[in-house]
């Protein structure tokens, strides 16, 4: 019963949202949304599983000193400290309906100059990473990474200010040679086929996976066996 | 010739006569308060009339209830005067009146530009009669088509525009069903090599080997997303492999639910080859559902626990690379898996396989080996073979209609385009 009742619930809801796409009549067209609430209710009740777990496992840490326990010191400081701020509102209109993120509230300082603030620096490592990446990516070993290097070194120059210098002067003939004009060839054309060649199959991927759920064959998210 | 002298004495007796009347007659009535109204002067002046011609109002008017729909919408179409002509500025626009009653008071509900000859009207009430007019609209004046109505708004049981996504839906499922009973039947289905998922094994063997643990992130998304339920899947086969190698484990998640969902999936796959006992709630833990934070958290365990297998399946998004260098600097052997073009580069790029789009929803048939899930892929190909054939039927078609301008082609590459333009 523990794997049934969660199939039986799958099965239902699953055939009711495809029914829904060409059902435009009540109470099917308004079935997505109204099954989306559901989902963002069970969300919020989980959130409190997800913070109580948090705790958890770092309290152990501290509490037993294991390796690294005083970054769990961080965390679980961190955490509370955001946690109070924002329930109690301190700072902020209260009461219930108060704004916790109005001007001159401890959470929306807190949330502007400490959380952005680190979260802008953790975004910022993308421009760095894109670089080394790139520099793996690009190397010609293969075939295959010199065909990259070439495409890449062309969108790269076709979208900056030297590549219509670079071959500006070629004649109207040749125009096609000109490197924004192959720049725009490449993002348009087998960039494009390959793309949707991508999302056809993720289509299907997806169709498939979501049959699979909702006729029962796939069950291991359940905690059941796939069979 | 001399040019005409403008003295006076050259001016006519009852002339200057005249002259002198008319310039004292104003001062004259001023001081009798005899001077007429500057409006009443006005009616004395005749000004020629500035002529608005009447204008030819819209034709077949006509009102219905929009089709395939929810109801609360109802198309008004109508054939546009024959004054609205290109380049013209007789007609400004068009203006759509509506009543509940043939004789009762019509309320403007909207305008439209000129040449428009549609209008979607979706105030309207289900079940209610309405009554429409179209009026064209002049410089000074508006003039009125017929009443045209009732129409009634109403909700439709069946959206005739989604037929063809009902069709391509019915054919997939019905391929799909038909391998998955062959499948059961016993009937062998040849899958091609995936390398991405063969190297699982491998992955595992080698964290194994080194003592250090696997690191598998199912994404940064919810339940509710398709590519996070097969990120969980994935990571059935891969608890299986480590609680039979007896590696640890460890899965940071992003979503309370997600971590539910991993918790019971990791303690069935223990369970499943006989090693409860090397199962923990803690290996599958919270972290945050913001997205840099997570990041952050994941990156700190990697430098931290040198990890010698990073797993990344699921739906990721700017993460997908700061992740995956942060793994290959470490020296991490690194498997990814995910359906976002856009991350699918970064991917490629930093990590050791990586499971393109569709890959991702086969790697758990693939990895169970269950004859049933296996059946499920051998019709998605028939899904694939499909939109092969019909793509290069497509092509062919299009250029061949391109090249010899032949209206047949060019009809039958219409048809086909229509046939697979879908309409949500």
């Amino acid at each position: 019963m523990r794997v049934q009742i969660p199939l039986i619930i799958t099965f239902i809801v699953g055939i009711a949202l495809i029914v829904a796409i060409f059902v435009p009549h009540d109470p099917f067209h308004r079935m997505n949304e109204e099954f989306s609430v559901y989902f963002d209710l069970i969300a919020v009740f989980a959130f409190i599983l997800g913070g109580g777990n948090l705790l958890k496992i770092h309290g152990n840490r501290i509490s037993r000193r294991s390796r690294d326990w005083k970054y769990s010191i961080v965390t679980v400081v961190g955490f509370l400290t955001m946690l109070i701020v924002g329930a109690f509102k301190i700072g902020g209109p209260p009461g219930l309906t108060g704004d916790v993120t109005a001007e001159g509230s401890w959470f929306k300082f807190m949330y502007d100059s400490v959380f952005v603030s680190c979260q802008a620096t953790m975004f910022s490592l993308l421009a760095f990473f894109v670089a080394s990446a790139s520099y793996r990516a690009f190397r010609a070993k293969t075939k295959e990474a010199t065909l990259l290097l070439i495409a890449a070194f062309i969108i790269l120059i076709g979208r900056t200010p030297l590549g219509h210098y670079m071959t500006g002067w070629l004649p109207q003939q040749l125009e096609f040679l000109h490197i924004p004009n192959l720049s725009n060839w490449i993002l348009s054309i087998p960039n494009m086929a390959g793309q949707r060649a991508i999302m056809i199959g993720i289509a299907l991927g997806i169709i498939s996976t979501s049959l699979k759920l909702i006729l029962g064959i796939e069950r291991s998210y359940l905690g059941g066996e796939g069979k | 010739m001399a040019p005409p002298d403008r003295d006076c004495r050259h001016f006519s007796k009852p002339a200057l006569l005249l002259s002198l009347v008319l310039f004292l007659s104003p001062v004259l009535l001023l001081c009798t308060g005899n001077l007429p109204e500057a409006g009443a002067q006005e009616t004395t002046l005749t000004i020629p009339a500035i002529v608005h011609p009447e204008l030819a109002t819209p034709t077949n008017v006509e009102a219905f209830d929009s089709p395939s729909d929810q109801g609360g919408s109802i198309t008004i179409t109508w054939e546009e005067s024959t004054d609205d002509v290109p380049g013209t500025t007789l007609v400004k626009g068009y203006v759509i009146l509506r009543s509940e009653s043939p004789t009762g008071d019509f309320e403007e509900i909207s305008s439209v530009p000129p040449h428009a000859e549609e209008y979607l009207d979706t105030s309207v009430r289900n079940n209610t009669d309405y009554y429409y007019k179209v009026g064209v609209v002049g410089a000074e004046q508006t003039f009125l088509s017929q009443t045209v109505g009732p129409a009634v708004a109403k909700q439709q049981w069946f959206n005739s525009r989604k037929v063809n996504l009902l069709f391509i839906a019915l054919i997939l499922t019905f391929a799909i069903i038909l391998y998955v009973f062959q499948a059961k039947a016993g009937k062998k289905l040849y899958i091609r090599r995936i390398s991405g998922i063969e190297a699982v094994d491998e992955a595992v063997g080698r964290a194994t080997e080194m003592g250090k643990p696997i690191l598998f992130i199912p994404g940064i998304q919810d339940m509710d997303n398709v590519q996070t339920v097969a990120g969980l899947t994935i990571l059935a086969s891969v608890g299986k492999l480590t609680a039979q190698y007896e590696t640890k484990l460890e899965v940071p998640v992003s979503r309370s639910l997600v971590m539910s969902t991993g918790r019971e999936t990791l303690k069935q796959a223990y369970l499943s080859v006989g090693r409860p006992d090397l199962y923990s709630d803690d290996m599958v833990h919270y972290v945050t559902d913001e997205q840099f934070g997570y990041v952050a958290a994941v990156d700190g365990i990697m430098v931290r626990e040198k990890p010698a297998t990073c797993f990344y399946m699921g739906a990721f998004f700017a993460e997908s690379l700061i992740l995956a260098e942060t793994g290959n600097s470490v020296g991490a052997i690194q498997i990814a898996g995910t359906a976002m073009p856009t991350q699918l580069p970064f991917f490629v790029a930093a990590c050791d396989y990586t499971l393109i789009g569709e890959e991702l929803f086969a790697a758990s048939a693939y990895l169970s080996g269950d004859e049933k899930m296996i059946g499920s892929l051998k019709g998605q190909d028939v899904g694939k073979a499909i939109a092969m054939f019909f793509i290069l039927v497509g092509a062919v078609l299009a250029t061949a209609a391109s090249l010899s301008g032949n209206e047949a082609l060019t009809g039958a590459s219409d048809w086909l385009r229509n046939l697979f333009t879908l309409n949500f």
